[in-house]
């Protein structure tokens, strides 16, 4: 493990898991210690805004890994980040117990109101944390399993696949939309109480569940760096730039393809869980297609194939999101997303840090004159020669 | 069978009535007394008033009779003048219909109780049946086929004498034969022949009238009834399998149009557009413009407004998607996922830009004359509208394969299609071919936009709602083969429209998805797929 651990950080990725874990810890601390109105605390709206950027960014590491090191382009992956938040959600419902409007001690409110004689049996085992969180990693990794089984042995690959992730997540919008299906119809899940037996509101809470966010960054981003530095790691860059060479060499690339697949769903699931929590609502429109793709957009934009990237772009976008939607320019959003998507694309393929890597190399070989050590870390980096194409 | 029921009808003794009927319009005397009665403010003088007024055939009677029950009818007990007060607020004599300056002070409105009420409503139907337009007469004789009321048959039976308009005759025929169904005193060969005119019928509506005869019923009438329950049941699943089938065809026909320039642009280029959908709302925005010029400059000219918008919205669209090909996605060949992005954030441009241009909210775009309005054939309604979108959908596809198959440029892009560089070798300018591909496919896109703007709310996402559909054909169909699009659009549409009253419009769609998602690990490159080299490149 140690090795493990020690193979797969290098220096940036030290300074990121660093710098993520002392957000974590100093953020909640300012906004429980220090007095409302100081110029140091963080108030506790910003925290919560924080804990959901953290939530994209799992997202972004999650997509990143499949979209950057195995070229699997998944324009479905909001699919997974709901089914996690679902499941989430189901908990939190089963948590409000009778404090519902309708007081019912085992159906939750929209139930009541829908005429639900019991509980459906998927709802069953929900108020247990261990099995909701189980389901948080479950529900997402199966349909992952699944979906990408049936797709990868049939050698579905590029735009095609995207396109049939991007049906699979409307299929799922199109059913949660549904009252029947038992999960809340189109208001989703909602109104949540506690976690845990905290309560879901207080300051305390939330600190804790960004603080959690956090974790969840850099556990995803360990997980991520592990793969990608490892051997299968290798194979998997081997699948995105030469998917038939690596298969007449005698990999089984659908195996490796379906592994890391399954494993970004899970990523996703658990950012999903996380999120619903500080955001209060989980509903149906997290399945809408224009979502996934905005998530793809994040990693374009911070660096496809830099795990470092991913995650900043997802914090970047977002933060330009929230500027932007909160104030007068709300109007002039979408060109900015839109203009992003276009120009990222042409003119910064590798993204925000792939480009600095791209500026950064050639100084850095001209300090180390061991030239070895160059092509060892622009290896673990992933930024390949051969460029990004499948 | 059924002109012989007629016929036979035509023989029962109904000369009173018929006489009834025909004589009182020539004598005044009556109408004007009992217009008279009213003023009496009894009950019973009321009534009498009515039952005189409906069968005296005086082109002023459903004019007191509905004024009568709206209470806009007021009566002078002393002059014994009668009053109505129109809607536009003017009064006029009740008897003569001369306009009156005002009512006298001493009229107060003619009163009704419930049992009043019921007899003036039998009375308005009666006098509907009597209606000089035959659409009124035959719309008459449908409410009575639904309400089967004993009171409306001297009526009917009057009106089944003097008419000569062939439906409304049939019409009444079939009014007559709900009614003398649920008469008590009917004699059995009438409810017989009853039974056969209902069945012959044979819609919705004959079916709950058969369903709804009580259960004692002599044995012969309910094995007839029985009997005509099953032909009608069977027969409506007949027309119900018809209408999916239409309606999956009219969607087949929405489906191909939005999907075909897709299949062109995705077919020779490889190139995914995600910004499709945008074109085809550009090209319903283009009609919007159109017809809001036409309306402001040349109101007479409306009916033509979408003849001057498929070649504008062609021209617009097309022209637009050439700076597209030649402004981002010819910096991208190559790299199908970076194309797929790029062109998505575009889309979200676009829509944003007509957002703000056109406003948020939905566009009215109108039907011109020729388009509005619906015929029935059988059981089933089929609408001008969708049959022009399917004839037109047609047309385009048989032009578009012409094209591609008779004109150099179609010629050009297929080579293109089937091996990029050896077409580059043999000297066809394949940068070319694509900006023309692209500007062609984003074109029909824009006809496509005009011909949804007829059937489909025009707003700034209307793109949106066809684009994950559009995928689904050219997926289904294969790429690179217009006819693949065309089969894939109408199974879909079949398909869907067929499952929808199984399992419910949006898990029906579901289900498609699903079905396509499995159909993809069947074959992968869709129905009809390209064979050969071409399909690595």
């Amino acid at each position: 493990m140690a090795h493990v651990l020690t193979r797969s950080l290098d220096r940036s990725a030290t300074v990121f898991v660093f710098v993520v874990a002392a957000l974590g810890v100093l953020i909640p601390l300012s906004n429980l210690l220090l007095p409302a109105g100081s110029p140091l605390q963080v108030p506790t709206y910003l925290v919560a805004l924080f804990g959901k950027y953290a939530c994209y960014a799992i997202l972004a590491l999650a997509i990143d890994l499949i979209w950057g090191y195995c070229g699997i382009l998944s324009l479905g992956h909001g699919a997974f980040f709901a089914l996690g938040g679902y499941a989430m959600g189901m908990y939190l419902m089963r948590q409000i117990g009778s404090r519902g409007v309708y007081g019912n001690p085992i159906l939750p409110d929209f139930m009541v109101f829908l005429n639900y004689p019991k509980l459906p049996w998927y709802w069953n085992g929900f108020d247990m944390f261990w099995f909701a969180a189980l389901m948080v990693i479950l529900a997402p990794g199966l349909l992952a399993f699944c979906f990408g089984w049936l797709a990868f042995r049939s050698r579905v690959t590029g735009v095609y696949l995207s396109i049939i992730t991007q049906a699979m997540t409307y299929a799922l919008l199109l059913g949660f939309f549904r009252n029947d299906f038992g999960f809340g119809g189109n208001n989703g899940l909602t109104d949540f109480k506690d976690i845990l037996g905290f309560n879901v509101q207080a300051d305390g809470t939330r600190a804790a569940l960004f603080a959690l966010s956090c974790l969840g960054l850099i556990t995803g981003f360990l997980i991520c760096r592990a793969v990608v530095t490892s051997k299968l790691g290798k194979v998997l860059i081997a699948v995105r730039d030469a998917e038939s060479r690596t298969r007449f060499l005698g990999y089984r690339v659908e195996s490796y393809k379906l592994f890391v697949f399954t494993l970004s769903a899970c990523m996703a699931g658990v950012a999903g869980a996380l999120y619903v929590p500080q955001v209060g609502i989980i509903n149906p429109s997290e399945f809408a297609p224009g979502n996934s793709i905005e998530a793809v957009i994040w990693v374009a934009v911070g660096g496809r194939g830099t795990l470092i990237g991913a995650a900043l772009g997802a914090v970047l976008v977002n933060y330009a999101k929230t500027f932007f939607t909160s104030g007068s320019l709300a109007p002039y959003w979408l060109f900015m997303l839109g203009a992003m998507f276009i120009l990222v694309t042409l003119l910064l393929p590798k993204g925000i840090i792939g480009t600095l890597n791209a500026w950064w190399e050639p100084w850095k070989a001209q300090r180390l004159t061991v030239a070895a050590n160059v092509i060892s870390a622009a290896r673990e980096d992933g930024i390949s020669e051969s460029g990004m194409a499948e | 069978m059924l002109t012989r029921f007629c016929r036979k009808i035509r023989a029962l003794p109904f000369a009173a009535l018929l006489i009834f009927a025909s004589v009182l319009p020539v004598m005044a005397g009556p109408f004007e007394d009992a217009v008279a009665k009213f003023a009496n403010d009894e009950f019973t003088d009321t009534d009498e008033a009515i039952a005189t007024i409906t069968t005296s055939g005086n082109p002023r009677a459903y004019a007191i009779v509905s004024a009568l029950q709206d209470g806009r009818l007021s009566a002078d007990p002393d002059t014994k003048k009668v009053y109505i007060t129109q809607s536009d607020g003017k009064n006029s004599d009740a008897s003569t219909g001369a306009p009156v300056a005002s009512i006298p002070d001493s009229a107060a409105p003619v009163r009704l109780n419930n049992r009043l009420r019921r007899t003036v409503e039998a009375a308005l139907g009666a006098l509907t049946l009597q209606s000089p337009d035959p659409a009124k007469r035959i719309q008459a004789a449908q409410s009575v086929f639904k309400a089967h009321d004993e009171a409306m048959l001297p009526a009917v039976d009057s009106a089944l004498q003097k008419e000569t308009n062939k439906s409304a005759k049939l019409a009444f025929s079939e009014a007559r034969a709900a009614i003398l169904l649920f008469k008590e005193d009917a004699t059995d060969a009438e409810k017989l022949e009853a039974i056969a005119t209902i069945k012959a019928r044979g819609d919705q509506e004959a079916l709950a009238l058969l369903v709804g005869l009580s259960g004692e019923q002599p044995p012969a009438i309910a094995r007839a009834a029985a009997n005509a329950t099953a032909s009608i049941q069977s027969n409506l699943a007949m027309w119900s399998a018809v209408q999916n089938a239409w309606y999956g065809m009219s969607l087949g026909s929405v489906l191909l149009l939005a999907a075909i320039g897709l299949a062109i642009t995705f077919g020779v280029m490889g190139v995914i557009n995600m910004a499709h959908g945008e074109m085809v709302m550009i090209g319903a925005y283009v009609t919007f413009v159109v017809q809001e010029t036409i309306r402001t400059s040349y109101p007479g000219l409306f009916d033509y407004s979408l003849l001057v918008a498929v070649p504008l919205a062609f021209i617009v669209a097309g022209a637009i998607g050439i700076v597209i090909e030649r402004s981002i996605i010819r910096f991208l060949y190559g790299r199908p996922l970076e194309t797929l992005l790029a062109t998505w954030g575009l889309s979200l441009v676009l829509q944003q830009a007509v957002r703000t241009i056109f406003g948020p909210n939905n566009r009215e775009v109108g039907n011109p004359s020729w388009m509005s309005g619906a015929f029935e054939i059988g059981q089933i309604t089929i609408t001008y509208n969708r049959l022009w979108i399917l004839c037109f959908t047609l047309a385009v596809f048989a032009l578009l394969l012409a094209m591609l198959r008779y004109t150099s440029l179609g010629l050009e892009m297929r080579a293109v299609t089937q091996n990029r560089r050896m077409a580059a070798s043999m000297g066809i300018a394949t940068s070319r071919v694509d900006a023309l591909t692209f500007g062609l496919g984003s074109g029909i896109a824009g006809i496509a936009g005009v011909a949804l703007s007829q059937i489909d709310n025009v707003s700034p996402n209307l793109g949106q709602s066809y684009i994950i559909d559009s995928f689904m054909v050219v997926v289904f169909g294969g790429v690179g083969n217009l006819w693949g699009t065309l089969v894939g659009a109408f199974t879909l549409g079949i398909a869907n429209k067929f499952m929808e009253p199984v399992a419910g419009a949006v898990l029906g769609k579901i289900a498609i998805l699903v079905l396509i998602i499995f159909f993809i690990q069947k074959r992968p490159r869709g129905l009809f797929a390209l064979k050969g080299r071409a399909v690595e490149a």
